[in-house]
């Protein structure tokens, strides 16, 4: 890419000194996260170790309790995931937050109705074959086939809804991709084509945060990998120079990781 | 999603065919087909009692209330709401038009006489007054719903019991008298289009075009506006559609006023239909309107319906009570009938969802 050295080097997103409390549970400490321009940052850990929360509380789906988050460099209080969204943060949360009983592109266009011309438009009459067109267009840009874009998502399985969660993110994000589990439900190819996806958008120079429970698939992705356990970030891998066993390693603060970090 | 290659993959095999459970078809044609058995018996017993142009048009014009407050619920099911109150809210709006209407339209001597100068003021007045009485109770519904969080359920069955005693408290409990008979002669029965239909004259009066035509409208709002849209993405993922930007509660509380303005419209049209504003009946039209809804294919569940399948349902107590007041038979049977039938739409529905989860 292109960019200065400078520019390269400020994040497009940052959390600094993040903590979120659930009653008596403390689900993140003073959490700090970058995520610069045209890189993959993998967040791992253990299931409970926060990585939801975090994400939540980026997104603007949970409220900021203390830290800072800034986009661009400046300070940013998103105070819905839709304002995140209007920023061109683009998310495709765990609990995949599709409505089952429409369709992908009526999904997809979500929020972001395209209306007809003049008056009918005024009217809220949608401009439905326009919808489908784009849609069609942007996955065949990314190359992603959704089967059934006419179809309910309550008929498509589980895999095929993930995919449909994953395709509205990628073709509308600008600035920041999140994907939390992304390829939980995926089979084999699917999540081929998934990763292939974060590859694309990393390389239109958008960085994406990948969460995952996969260490070969985010050992395949990643350029950066941050470890969070019992809500605290514990360290930071390079996919390069590290293997998988020293990821699961940090994840569960077995002693092996120590050793070796030591050394 | 599948990858860009169209070879079947070890992952496609996740991916279902469009396997529709049988229970899902059946819902889908259930309606009609109840309907239809319901004619036939009618049909074999009182023949062309029952059978007979005239009687079938009596059963559209006797529809037209309930097919604008189903019209209203409809709405309301599709996000996963219900509104108990439309039956009483009817009420309050008929006698509140009744009451307004009067008042504008001669001095208290005049009225005591039986006359009525003013009544191109007050008709029209008063209908409107009706209106806004349902469009008032159905924001009162969707504010609290929204603003204090409380379940549809419990807020609308005290709106029935608010309206439902407002509507007594002002009329003394009785039928309110000395509306002008004009609201009925002149508007309620007026002949917009006659047939004559096998020696029978066919009628076609305000109340059917105006319930015919909301039900039009409301068809082309569900399906083809961003209302619409909403009404279903709400009722099918309200958290959803909250991340996607859809302004939830706002949408909701247009909903709640719909079905309240609807139901105002429903007790103006009863003014014009009988001349009176009757307290005593309408209790059991939430039963009735709830029921055409579900019978006709919507979900107490959410995101799924349409206003066909509602209008449909609509014929179904509709018919049953004309069917049986002609047997001879206590029309009260209507209730045991019309309970009996939603218990087994909605058994239906539950196992359409269960379905569909499975998938
Ligand atoms: N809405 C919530 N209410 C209460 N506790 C929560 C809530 N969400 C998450 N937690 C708790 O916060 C911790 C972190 O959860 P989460 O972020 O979902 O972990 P992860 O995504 O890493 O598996 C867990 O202990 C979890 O039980
Ligand atoms: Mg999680």
């Amino acid at each position: 890419m292109a960019l200065s050295a400078a520019l390269a080097r400020q994040p497009v997103l940052e959390a600094r000194g993040i903590n979120k409390h659930f009653g008596p549970v403390q689900a993140l400490t003073e959490v700090n996260l970058s995520v610069f321009p045209g890189e993959v940052v993998a967040l791992i850990g253990d299931n409970g170790a926060g990585k939801s929360t975090l994400i939540n509380v980026l997104t603007g789906v949970l409220p900021l309790e203390s830290g800072t988050i800034l986009f661009n460099g400046e300070p940013v209080h998103f105070s819905s995931p839709h304002e995140a969204r209007e920023c061109g943060i683009e998310t495709v949360y765990q609990d995949l937050a599709v409505a089952p009983h429409l369709d992908a592109v009526a999904n997809i266009f979500l929020g972001r109705e395209r209306r007809q011309p003049g008056i009918a438009g005024a009217l809220g009459f949608l401009n439905n074959p326009l919808m489908r067109k784009e849609t069609e267009e942007q996955l065949a840009k990314l190359r992603v086939r959704v089967p059934g874009l006419e179809r309910r998502l309550v008929t498509l399985s589980g895999g095929q809804r993930q995919g449909v969660a994953v395709a509205r993110a990628v073709m509308w994000a600008s600035k920041v991709v999140i994907m939390d589990e992304p390829t939980a439900a995926l089979g084999v190819a699917q999540t081929a084509m998934v990763l292939d996806l974060v590859r694309q958008v990393r390389d239109t120079g958008i960085p994406v945060v990948f969460i995952s429970h996969n260490m070969p698939n985010v050992y395949q992705v990643a350029d950066r990998i941050v470890v969070l356990r019992l809500g605290e970030i514990v360290t930071e891998l390079d996919p390069k120079t590290t293997s998988i066993e020293d990821a699961v390693a940090a994840m569960t603060g077995s002693t092996r990781f120590v050793t070796k970090e030591v050394v | 999603m599948s990858g860009a290659t169209e070879t079947p993959s070890e992952a496609d095999t996740s991916a279902l065919p469009p396997r529709r459970p049988y229970l899902s078809r059946m819902s889908q044609s259930f309606t009609p087909v109840i309907l239809l058995l319901i004619i036939i018996v009618f049909s074999l017993r009182e023949g062309a009692s029952f059978l007979n142009p005239r009687n079938f048009n009596d059963i559209i014009i006797d529809s037209s209330q309930l097919v604008v407050l189903t019209v209203g619920l409809t709405f309301v099911i599709i996000t996963a709401g219900i509104d108990l109150s439309v039956g009483s809210v009817l009420i309050l709006s008929s006698v509140v038009a009744a009451k307004v209407m009067i008042a504008l339209s001669g001095t208290p001597q005049d009225i005591a006489n039986f006359q009525f100068p003013t009544q191109q003021v007050g008709i029209p007045v008063g209908l409107l007054a009706g209106v806004v009485t349902g469009l008032i109770c159905g924001v009162i519904n969707g504010a609290l719903i929204t603003r204090l969080q409380m379940p549809s359920f419990i807020v609308t069955l005290g709106m029935l019991g608010i309206a439902l005693g407002l509507g007594q408290l002002l009329s003394g409990g009785t039928s309110v008298p000395n509306v002008p008979p004009a609201v009925q002669s002149a508007i309620g029965l007026r002949e917009l289009v006659g047939l004559e239909i096998g020696g029978q004259r066919v009628r076609i009066t305000p109340p059917v075009v105006i319930a015919y035509g909301i039900a039009l409208v409301a068809a082309v709002v569900l399906n083809r506006t961003r209302f619409g849209r909403y009404t279903y993405a709400i009722g099918s993922n309200a958290a959803a559609s909250r991340r996607a930007g859809v302004n939830v509660n706002l949408h909701l509380v247009k909903i709640y006023a719909l079905s309240g303005l609807l139901a105002g419209v429903a007790g103006a049209m009863d003014l014009m239909r009988f001349g009176t504003a009757s307290v005593g009946s309408h209790q059991s039209d939430n039963l009735a309107a709830i029921s055409a809804s579900v019978i006709g294919g919507t979900s107490l569940f959410g995101g799924i319906g349409t206003i066909g399948g509602s209008v449909v349902g609509a014929f179904i107590p509709t018919v049953l009570r004309n069917g049986l007041v002609i047997t001879r038979v206590q029309p009260f049977w209507q209730n045991v009938a019309i309970g009996m039938v939603l218990i087994l739409a909605v058994y239906i529905d539950q196992r359409r969802r269960k379905a569909e989860e499975r998938m």
